[in-house]
C-alpha cells in the first residue's frame, strides 16, 4: 500500500495548452525522423542481463538499487547533451514545463514512451511520473524474495527489495543536474512487485547556482 | 494459484497480483516494437565499464594482453543470458521450430533468424574456414549495436563484440551444440594467436572499419556427430 495519495486535488498544475502541444510535437518528431532504433526485446533482455548479473555479484537488492541508480546517473550526465542538441528547447521556464517536457521529449527520444506527469504536490516542486509500458521490464517476473513490502510513502530512496528500473531515475537525476535542478527521484511503486502502477516520485530540492565553484579553475 | 505456493512459508505471498502473470503474456506483444539505439547504447556503455571494473585488479597486473582477455569473456556473460532468451522466444515464435542438429543449418539459423530478430538484419557473411574444419566465421560489416561505441587503446584487441559472442555461444549451447567457442574478430591484430577457445582476437581489415567476424569453433565431439549424420 502507498498510503494516502499526496494530493487529490481536481486540477493538477498544467503548461499552456499550446506550449504542451508544442513538447509533443517535437518529440513525436524526434522519435519518428531523427532517432536510430533497435529492437526493443533486444533492449529488454540486455538491461535484465545487467540487472540479473548486478544482483549475482551483488547478492543485496539495496545494493543494486544503488548500483543501478550510480549508472543511470552516469547515463543521464552524458544524456542530456543529446537531449539539448535533438530538442533544441529554450530553457524552461518552471518546474511544470521541466516535467511535461521530460514526459513528452525526454522519455520518447530514448525510450518512444510518454508516462504520465501527475501528483504533483501543491507547492509544485514534487510530480510522479507514472509508466505504462516499461521498455526496461519486458519478460521480467521478479522472485519473491526481491517483493519485500515497499518503503513507507514518504520513504525516499531506502527501499527494500529490488526496483529492477532504479537506473531510470539515475538518469533522471543525473540529466536534470545538468541543467542545474537537484533532484531526488526514487520508485514508489512496480507493477513487477504488484503494484497498481509503476510510479517514480522527483522532488525539486534546489536549483543549482549557475556560477562556477571558486575552486575550480 | 498454483504460482503462489512455491512460495513456501512466505509472508508476502498474500499480495494479489494485479497484472497479467507472465505467462499470460501475449508472446507477440513486443515483436515489432522498438526503442532508439541511443538508450541502448548507454546501457552497453555502462555494462562495459562495470566490466572492466570487474577485471580491473587483474588488468593492473599485466596491463593489456590480460585485460582485455578477462574482459571478453566477462561481456559474453551479458550477451550469454541475452542470447538463451533469446533463443527460447525465436523458436516459440517459429512456426514450425525444430532444433537444429547439423552444423551447417545451425549457422544459418543464427546468420539469419536470430541476426534479423535481434539486429534488424541478417549477418552478411558466413564462411567456413579454409585452415580448419571446426572453424566458421560470421561476419556483420556494420553491427548496428557497436554503432556508438568507441574503445580506448589500452584495451588492446578487445571489442564490444564480445557481447555478440555470447549471444551466438548461448544459442549454440541452447541448441546443445556444446562447448562450441565464439571468439571476435575485428580489427587489427595478428592472426596467430588462434589457440584458446575463450580470448577474443582479432584480424587486421582496412576496408570496413566497422566490420566484425565472430569465429566460432566447435568442439570435436561436435564434429564426431557431424560424421555421424554423414554415415562416414
Amino acid at each position: 500500500m502507498q498510503g494516502t495519495p499526496i494530493t487529490t486535488k481536481a486540477s493538477f498544475p498544467t503548461t499552456s495548452t499550446a506550449a504542451a502541444a508544442r513538447a509533443k510535437q517535437t518529440g513525436d518528431d524526434i522519435w519518428r525522423n531523427r532517432t536510430d532504433k533497435i529492437n526493443a526485446e533486444l533492449f529488454a533482455l540486455t538491461y535484465g542481463s545487467l540487472v540479473a548479473t548486478l544482483v549475482k555479484d551483488y547478492e543485496d537488492y539495496a545494493e543494486v538499487n544503488t548500483q543501478l541508480d550510480k549508472m543511470g546517473y552516469n547515463i543521464g550526465v552524458r544524456l542530456i547533451e543529446e537531449f539539448l542538441a535533438k530538442s533544441s528547447l529554450p530553457k524552461c521556464g518552471t518546474f511544470v514545463e521541466t516535467a511535461d517536457v521530460i514526459s513528452k521529449i525526454g522519455f520518447k527520444m530514448f525510450l518512444g514512451i510518454t508516462p504520465t506527469i501527475t501528483n504533483w504536490s501543491a507547492d509544485t516542486k514534487e510530480f510522479s511520473i507514472i509508466i505504462d509500458e516499461n521498455p526496461l521490464s519486458e519478460f521480467v517476473e521478479l522472485p519473491d524474495d526481491a517483493l519485500l513490502p515497499p518503503p513507507a510513502s514518504t520513504g525516499g530512496s531506502a527501499a527494500t527489495g529490488l526496483w529492477y528500473s532504479n537506473i531510470l531515475c539515475g538518469v533522471l537525476r543525473g540529466a536534470l543536474e545538468m541543467v542545474l535542478l537537484q533532484v531526488d527521484v526514487f520508485f514508489v511503486s512496480d507493477v513487477l512487485r504488484h503494484d497498481d502502477a509503476t510510479e517514480i516520485r522527483v522532488r525539486l530540492v534546489r536549483i543549482l547556482d549557475e556560477d562556477v565553484p571558486a575552486s575550480d579553475e | 494459484m498454483s504460482r503462489d505456493s512455491s512460495s513456501v512459508g512466505g509472508t508476502a505471498a498474500a499480495t494479489a497480483p494485479t497484472a497479467p502473470h507472465i505467462l499470460d503474456r501475449n508472446l507477440a506483444k513486443t515483436r515489432t516494437s522498438e526503442t532508439s539505439l541511443s538508450a541502448f547504447a548507454y546501457v552497453f556503455a555502462e555494462m562495459i565499464q562495470y566490466s572492466q571494473k570487474r577485471v580491473s585488479g587483474v588488468e593492473d597486473l599485466e596491463k593489456r594482453s590480460v585485460g582485455s582477455r578477462l574482459l571478453s569473456p566477462f561481456l559474453a556473460n551479458f550477451g550469454h543470458r541475452v542470447g538463451l532468451r533469446e533463443l527460447e522466444l525465436t523458436l516459440w515464435r517459429e512456426k514450425n521450430p525444430k532444433r537444429e542438429t547439423r552444423v551447417l543449418q545451425m549457422l544459418i539459423f543464427i546468420n539469419s533468424v536470430i541476426w534479423k530478430s535481434l539486429f534488424g538484419k541478417p549477418a552478411d557473411s558466413l564462411q567456413k574456414s579454409t585452415d580448419n574444419e571446426d572453424e566458421y566465421m560470421l561476419t556483420d560489416n556494420d553491427p548496428v549495436i557497436l554503432k556508438y561505441i568507441s574503445l580506448p587503446k589500452e584495451l588492446g584487441s578487445f571489442n564490444a563484440g564480445a557481447f555478440m559472442a555470447g549471444i551466438v555461444e548461448a544459442v549454440l549451447d541452447g541448441c546443445h551444440f556444446v562447448s562450441s567457442s565464439v571468439n571476435y574478430l575485428g580489427v587489427d591484430t595478428d592472426k596467430k594467436k588462434k589457440a584458446s577457445r575463450v580470448t577474443a582476437h582479432s584480424t587486421a581489415s582496412d576496408t570496413a572499419p566497422n566490420s566484425m567476424t565472430l569465429l566460432i569453433k566447435f568442439d570435436k565431439s561436435v564434429l564426431q556427430r557431424e560424421r555421424t549424420f554423414d554415415g562416414k
